[in-house]
């Protein structure tokens, strides 16, 4: 076939800024064939190489002695005792759900949960991460109903318990949700399995379901901004099905038992391509595809979309090749194709071949080592407007309108579309805060969580970078878990814009500066920019999933409060009403700083969280909201009534950083409030548990019509 | 007593009803999709949750057609016990070896919730822990969950006191709030609540346990 000719116009519809193809003409000293521009397109694009955000990530940091693989593998791995080890990762399929949203969320599911078994580690718990437009936006509905389908046909099939996630609204996302997917997944620590390529002559061999013409140059879109063509770039958009995942996942598990395993790599955004690219150079090797191999969906493709496909449910395995045998056994098994494409050879090159005549013949190294990297200039945020006066509200009619919007009613509509149970590991499902599973066969828990409030982040993105990863460190500590690592996914507009760029870099400095502080480096991540439509970005959103242990022998926090408990609040409280929720849902104002974040603070009263577990029976951070929304979601939790000491709009509604809510009976308040002293944690009395109505000073409403409302708002909106 | 769990590709609440087994009492051995028979002596078979072969067509229509699905009819021909929640249940109505069909939940969703389920009989190895009319709570996490059968089916099941559970309150749609089904010889259940996912005080409660250490004791002595 005749393939076209390489014009400016084919540069440009592949990503390729006019500086960058003279790179690539002085890298191969020749214009590129078709399928290598195709190749250096997807190895390129912003999604894959990380040009604009490499320098800073750099910055961020990624050690501990509880880390066993940083960032740079399909996932990150975390030592958990006893030579066992968590890996996971959070990855966005923000474009590709946007345009189509059951499939893409659902294959952003099966990526993440293919980054995890890709790595040795049997997937066992999700999240999900998601942000809509605002409800009135014609488009927001489906995208709801289709995200939500999308994820839990996934999930639910696969065999994965969905224990936590967020879901937010504001007109900021109207033209681009946000879809973050979060796995982890268990494994033996010293049997974890990595990308890079080992041995010469080794066959590379090609795992899992065939290869269609789907998805033939996501990556690239997903690099791009979207204006009105965007419905052109559905056929861009991948076709899941879990249920070759979930063999997948089994034959590999069982694979790699057989010690068959050199290196392996899932194929995920550019296919075939990133991931030989991948292999190869991590092993210093070079790379031979005889693409007439690779089992095909339909006849007649070509090297071009063999190379660019993102098929779902794919691997790339370098194999030991005494174990042919046993390796294809495994997957005759399971059902699912074996073959072998290629093999590793010595010299620096990635050689692609179809019936004899080579379509691709590059330096491999260069494919990702001498990829693009920016220093794109950019530019402080300015401080946020200062806070204008708020009036006082009537408590109650502040909660209420909290209780009825979809950011903060509660969203069992979506929940219970997912499977939160599969595995009958589940502890405390999702909900609010932290979800637990337990380490199945030991009394080990993990604790999983994920946060942002973009709000923080657009008036003061250092600030709120460090409040991100503050409040997933809270919402851990509040289950009893010691928070270990931290993946984060950065989601931005267009880093070519200096006001955006800005926006990034101060959240990278929060995060890396709060993740040093509470000592949970980042193990891995992903950063999705572009996020834009016709030229409006979306609020910086850099979610933040933690990931946090209850050891053998120590009680997690989980109980409910009791008719006749104390309430505490352990943190101190200034009453901050800027880029409040109260400020943002009931005067639709955004005025204001974001709360600053007393990182020693956070520590202290997480430590004192977690050294006091025994005389807490019930225990939630207060983050967006406030006081009395979160006093609230406690009582309502229980069924059973709360009195708040305070009618004043700043001190229930005001969100300062590093509190907790603690319920217990009088004799542990006692306890708590002298050991608080002891170790310099603030602690006050901020009222009780009683009866069945919520009281906040003069003003109050019965539970069960506070509960009705809570429920309800989020079903009656989207049902 | 022998149990056996049966596994498909694309089950994923094998591990956990054989854990359930386990705990219970019961030696449990893992049987593959493509097997022809049973391990010898198996007195119970567990028909596992999950998406058997993905679903794509009728949920468990597929699995009903497996190699090993014929070795499980001539099981409960025999006058063997077989339990199944979920796709269990779906595969055993695919089967043949209870009556009615699973359709798509009324409301069109998946869901996955606990319910409230009352013990309509206690007349089975599977529900005699239970005293008649109690409340139990089970979790439930299905798309399609819908008991259907013609009328004169749903009559007979229940002029024979066949229905093993109710919904308290409906989640699915399922005629006259059918939850599980026993078979003619009392030997099969299928249900579509999860009650392996209630057998274990830190997860999920212990409403479900009561069915499988009863299920043992039941068996010893049957």
């Amino acid at each position: 076939m005749q393939e076209p000719a390489i014009t400016p116009d084919l540069i440009a519809a592949h990503g390729i800024k006019p500086d960058e193809y003279e790179r690539i003409l002085e890298i191969i000293g020749r214009e590129p064939t078709f399928t290598e521009l195709g190749i250096f397109s997807a190895m390129w694009n912003e999604h894959c190489s990380y040009k604009s955000s490499k320098k800073w990530l750099r910055t961020l940091p990624t050690e501990g002695p509880q880390v066993i693989c940083g960032p740079g593998e399909n996932a990150g791995v975390v030592d958990i005792g006893d030579g066992q080890a968590v890996v996971f990762k959070m990855e966005s399929h923000n474009h590709p759900s946007y345009i189509e949203p059951y499939q893409g969320a659902a294959t952003g599911v099966g990526g993440i949960l293919r980054d995890v078994f890709t790595m040795g580690a049997r997937p066992v718990a999700a999240m999900n991460a998601l942000s809509f437009g605002e409800v009135a936006h014609p488009k927001t509905r489906q995208l709801v109903h289709g995200v939500v389908e999308g994820i839990g046909g996934y999930g639910n099939a696969f065999g994965v318990p969905t224990v936590g996630g967020e879901t937010r609204f504001d007109p900021a996302y109207n033209g681009n949700c946000l879809v973050n997917a979060f796995a982890a997944g268990l494994a033996d620590a010293d049997k974890i399995f990595y990308s890079a390529a080992s041995g010469v002559g080794r066959p590379v061999v090609y795992l899992g379901a065939k290869t269609g013409r789907d998805g033939v140059g996501g990556a690239t879109m997903a690099s791009a901004e979207f204006d009105e063509s965007i419905e052109e770039k559905r056929p861009t958009v991948q076709v899941g099905d879990p249920f070759t995942e979930k063999r997948l996942m089994e034959a590999c598990l069982e694979l790699m038992q057989t010690g068959a395993v050199i290196s392996i790599q899932d194929m995920g955004a550019a296919g075939l391509t990133c991931s030989a690219v991948e292999m190869g150079d991590k092993g210093d090797l070079g790379v031979r595809l005889d693409l007439e191999k690779v089992p095909t969906r339909e006849p007649g493709m070509t090297a071009y979309e063999m190379m660019l496909s993102e098929s779902q449910e794919r691997m790339l395995m370098v194999l030991d090749p005494e174990k042919e045998a046993a390796a294809r056994a495994v997957f005759d098994k399971w059902d699912l194709d074996f073959a072998i494409v290629g093999e590793t050879i010595p010299e620096d090159r990635f050689l692609i071949v179809l019936n004899g005549e080579v379509k691709a013949d590059l330096p491999l190294k260069a494919l990702s080592g001498n990829a693009p990297e920016y220093d794109r200039p950019w530019v402080e945020t300015p401080p946020a407007a200062p806070l204008e006066e708020v009036p006082q509200v009537d408590p109650i009619d502040g909660l209420k309108a909290l209780l009825r919007c979809p950011n903060y009613s509660a969203k069992n509509w979506l929940y219970e579309q997912y499977d939160s149970q599969v595995m009958a590991d589940t502890v405390k499902g999702p909900g609010y805060g932290a979800g637990v599973i337990r380490v199945h066969g030991t009394d080990k828990m993990l604790a999983f969580t994920s946060d942002v409030t973009p709000r923080y982040v657009a008036a003061n993105p250092e600030e709120g970078g460090k409040q991100a990863v503050a409040e997933a460190y809270r919402n851990l500590c509040a289950v009893g878990a010691k928070p270990l690592a931290t993946t984060d996914n950065l989601n931005f507009g267009n880093p070519e814009k200096p006001e955006i760029m800005g926006q990034f870099v101060g959240a990278i400095k929060g995060i890396g500066a709060a993740c040093a502080a509470l000592d949970m480096p980042i193990v891995s991540g992903n950063v999705s920019l572009y996020n834009e439509t016709d030229g409006t970005g979306i609020l910086p959103t850099p979610t933040i999933g933690a990931v946090g242990l209850i050891a053998a022998g120590e009680t997690p926090i989980l109980g409910q409060p009791r008719d006749g408990h104390v309430l505490l609040m352990v943190g101190e409280a200034s009453g901050h009403l800027g880029q409040s929720a109260l400020l943002a849902e009931v005067f639709n104002r955004t005025d204001g700083d974001a709360p600053a974040v007393d990182l020693e603070a956070e520590r202290r009263n997480g430590d004192f969280i977690r050294a006091q577990r025994d005389y807490i029976r019930a225990c939630q951070d207060i983050s967006d909201g406030g006081l009395a929304y979160a006093a609230f979601t406690m009582a309502e939790a229980a069924g059973v009534g709360v009195v708040l000491d305070s009618d004043d709009t700043a001190t229930l509604f005001g969100e300062d950083q590093g509190r907790y809510l603690v319920s217990c009976n009088f004799d542990c308040a006692e306890w708590l409030m002298a050991e608080a002293s002891k170790a310099g944690v603030a602690i006050r009395t901020v009222g009780k548990f009683k009866g069945d109505t919520v009281r906040l000073d003069g003003s109050e409403a019965p539970l069960a019509e506070l509960s009705a409302l809570y429920r309800g708002a989020f079903a009656e909106t989207f049902g | 007593m022998r149990a056996a769990v049966l596994v498909f590709p694309g089950s994923n609440c094998d591990r956990d009803l054989a854990t359930a087994f386990r705990a219970a009492g019961f030696e449990t051995e893992m049987v593959w999709h493509k097997e022809t028979s049973l391990p010898d002596r198996v007195d119970l078979v567990g028909v596992p949750g999950g998406f058997s072969y993905g679903d794509y067509l009728r949920c468990g229509a597929i699995a009903a057609n497996s190699p090993i699905c014929r070795a499980l009819k001539d099981h409960a021909e025999r006058g063997g016990f077989v339990f199944g929640p979920c796709n269990g249940f779906q595969i055993l109505a695919e089967t043949g070896l209870l009556p009615g069909a699973l359709l798509r939940n009324a409301g069109l969703k998946y869901i996955c919730r606990t319910v409230g389920l009352k013990v309509a009989t206690t007349d089975s190895v599977f529900t005699g822990a239970y005293a008649e009319g109690e409340e139990i709570q089970i979790p439930i996490a299905h798309h399609d969950g819908n008991y259907f059968a013609d009328a004169d089916t749903l009559d007979r099941l229940e002029g024979e006191d066949r229905v093993a559970f109710r919904y308290s309150d409906n989640p699915n749609g399922s005629a006259r709030d059918i939850a599980g089904i026993l078979s003619e010889n009392r030997r099969v259940l299928g249900m579509m609540p999860h009650p392996e996912r209630a057998a274990d005080a830190g997860h999920g409660g212990t409403d479900g346990q009561r069915l499988f250490a009863h299920l043992t004791e039941a068996l010893a002595t049957a």
